[in-house]
């Protein structure tokens, strides 16, 4: 069967006044039904700006997009902006991340389940308001007969997301797209909305993309990965081999910097050197070369040429880099149990000594994913 | 809900009766701590060459040499339900709502500022209606547009409706559509009641004047208001269910960015009730504005006093409906 969702060299440019921002720069995948995709990266990685895209939220602004999304072989970026509109609520939904202040302040929560309900299917208020309360229901709110006339702002902010989940869901999409779900909840929130989500998931069968920085909220719902960096793919492949076998220096850093249970609570985590480049002016070659490690590895090729995303036969999934695959098994070897390898010595030395110039916390290096990941996050 | 309303009203009531006491004393009790005598407030009520027994007879009748707080209380007595003025031989009455004697023509107050207020009441409200409807699309449809040439042309021309002052515009009003192209010949007003379309096209120029002040701020704001909301999360949660973009635009969108403009709207109207001064004096329209210029020219004590009432009276009450209204409006302050 065709996939559902269909990414082919996606690219989102915006013209501004300081130059072309490449915030989305050749983004493939594919996801089938039933399935759910992690898009992890830090803040400014081109996350957000896809997931809007494939929404098509970026129509009437002045978005520079090519490439191809294909829903149901549909594709999104050639149809009329009408014919997105359609999609969007009934075929595609998203929940974002703050719920408080992506609701309406002024409509009741009922009213604006009932509104996306009518937007797409032609049935009375009456029926409608019933479907709200249906909705409601499922998702766990107590008494949704009577809180589905509250508004926002009576609802605490665990009850807030799960009545957005009930508005997007409200047509039975094929595809939920959800913006950092569990960013702005607390923890034991957070774990309840991921339950909520995957039971929702295999109740409606839909297809779901996770956009998160919090390595464990994929690790709870993924069934594959996507890691971007600066606009583009920098690994994809399935949860259990990105996270067993990692074949990306930046997803290395990227595991390293999460505090894990199988580990010494004194084991130092590990954060990536410098700062997510600037998205008008991309490093030359690979983007993430000047924050890598491992670049004397590759005789020069790293600052030079565009590594593209490709199968690593070793590894079985995909990743863009220049590293050799026996490198790259050898290095996530000595990283996973807890070396340093020889070529980063040198630089997390540095940080070590910057780090512990200053809070003391080896977190307190120059650059992690943009909130650090939790141990909670790990234990949902 | 109506507790909030209730507990609204009360406070309404307290600032009304707050700013009678103060009215009275700025006009009864400042002039007597300045040296005035009853007997030469009195004499203000009575003729150019007054015998000294007539004054007297004033000074008794309207009771000028009692103690300040019976004054007060027989003052909040004639507005509530009318009272009686007595000099021993002759009683009249001054029936409710008594605002007292004005010292010009010796009539009650009250009856000269009601026969005044529709003129007032004709020229705010329909200018209110026009600068609304004109305001806030044309900030609307700047903020959508920002950056082009209708937003630029439009914010130019509202920066020039917010600087001019209204003597100006409606001075240059009447010199080229009245007096040049005849287009509306002989403004002055006419009762709504006399003939409705008189009323009107006498109003027009009025009308236009007094909106395009207004008009020109409120589109501003509106601009600035819709140029938040419309980035707001809440927007693109109604773009991505995928809501048609006008209802967007005007159910999410603008309703948010209303909120402050009700506030200022409200206000506005109340202070333009208690008297349009500067267009009604360019207009030569004989309303509450109007009577106001003469009053304060006259010195004339109670009918200043009455306007200063009337008016306080409509800006308070329209700050009450602007509370209850802005309630309304935005759920989260009801509580």
């Amino acid at each position: 069967m065709a996939p559902l969702l269909e990414l082919r060299d996606l690219r989102i440019h915006f013209q501004t006044d300081d130059g072309l921002v490449r915030a989305v720069d050749g983004i493939s995948f594919s996801l089938e039904r039933g399935r759910t995709l992690g898009i992890v990266g830090e803040s400014g990685s081109g996350k957000s700006v896809t997931s809007m895209g494939i929404m098509g939220l970026h129509q009437g602004t002045k978005a520079q997009i090519s490439g191809e999304i294909l829903l149901d072989g549909e594709n999104l970026v050639a149809a009329s902006s009408g014919r997105v509109r359609e999609l969007r609520g009934s075929k595609m939904a998203m929940i974002f991340q703050d719920p408080l202040s992506a609701m309406h302040p002024y409509y009741t929560v009922g009213n604006q389940i009932i509104e996306a309900y009518r937007i797409h299917n032609q049935v009375s208020r009456k029926v409608a308001r019933k479907h709200a309360i249906d909705m409601l229901g499922r998702v766990g709110i107590p008494q949704p007969a009577v809180r589905v006339d509250d508004y926002p702002h009576q609802f605490s902010g665990g009850m807030r997301q799960r009545a957005m989940i009930a508005m997007s869901l409200s047509c039975d999409p094929e595809l939920l797209i959800a913006d950092e779900p569990t960013t702005a909840l607390d923890v034991t929130v957070q774990a309840q909305i991921l339950d909520l989500i995957s039971d929702l998931q295999s109740e409606f069968g839909s297809a779901v993309i996770v956009i998160t920085h919090d390595l464990g909220v994929v690790a709870e719902l993924a069934d594959d990965i996507l890691v971007m960096y600066a606009g583009r793919a920098a690994e994809y492949g399935s949860a259990t081999d990105i996270f067993n076998r990692p074949g990306h220096p930046y997803t290395w850093g990227l595991l390293g910097s999460m505090p894990r249970l199988d580990r010494e609570r004194s084991a130092r985590l590990i954060p990536i050197p410098g700062t997510p480049p600037s998205l008008i002016m991309v490093p030359s070659g690979c983007p993430f070369h000047p924050r890598c490690a491992y670049t004397g590895l590759t005789h020069g090729r790293c600052d030079t040429e565009v590594p593209p995303l490709r199968e690593v036969a070793a590894l079985d999934h995909e990743a863009a880099c220049h590293l050799t695959a026996e490198d790259r098994i050898r290095l996530w070897a000595e990283l996973s149990a807890g070396d340093i390898p020889a070529e980063a010595r040198e630089i997390s030395e540095t940080d070590a000594e910057a780090s512990s110039a200053g809070s003391g916390a080896a977190q307190a290096g120059s650059a992690e994913p943009d909130q650090p990941v939790t141990h909670d996050g790990v234990e949902a | 809900m109506i507790y909030f309303i209730i507990r609204r009203l009360i406070l309404t009531v307290f600032l009304l009766v707050l700013v009678s006491l103060i009215t009275f004393a700025i006009f009864f009790l400042v002039p007597r701590l300045a040296g005035q005598t009853t007997y030469q407030l009195a004499a203000q009520y009575v003729g150019r060459n007054p015998i000294p027994s007539e004054i007297k007879a004033v000074e008794v009748k309207l009771g000028l040499n009692a103690p300040l707080y019976l004054q007060y209380g027989r003052y909040i007595k004639g507005i509530v339900a009318g009272t009686h003025y007595n000099n021993g031989t002759d009683v009249s009455y001054c029936p409710f709502p008594c605002f007292g004697y004005s010292f010009r023509n010796d009539q009650p107050v009250w009856p000269q500022l009601i026969s005044d207020a529709p003129v007032t009441l004709s020229i705010a409200v329909g200018a209110a209606v026009l600068w609304v409807i004109g305001g806030v699309s044309i900030g609307v449809l700047s903020a959508l547009r920002r950056g082009t040439f209708f937003d630029r042309f439009s914010m130019g021309i509202a920066l020039a409706g917010v600087s001019l002052p209204v003597f100006f515009t409606g001075l240059i009003a009447l010199e080229l559509f009245s007096y040049k192209w005849s287009l509306f010949p002989n403004v002055h007003y006419v009762g709504i009641t006399t003939n409705p379309l008189l009323w009107a096209r006498n109003l027009i120029l009025p009308w236009i004047t007094l909106a395009f002040l207004y008009a020109a701020l409120y589109a501003r704001l509106t601009r600035a208001g819709m140029l938040e909301t419309m980035g707001e999360d809440y927007i693109r949660t109604a773009r991505a269910k995928g809501l048609p973009e006008r209802q967007v635009v005007v159910k999410h969108g603008l309703r948010a960015a209303l909120t402050p403009i009700v506030t200022i709207f409200g206000l506005d109207l109340g202070l333009l009730l208690g008297g349009a001064i500067l267009t009604e004096t360019t207009f030569s329209m004989p309303g509450l504005g109007e009577f106001t210029i003469l009053a304060i020219q006259n010195q004339d004590l109670p009918e200043i006093e009455g306007v200063v009432m009337i008016a306080s009276f409509f800006i308070v009450v329209a700050n009450m409906i602007v509370d209850i209204l802005y309630a309304v409006v935005d759920p989260r302050v009801r509580f």
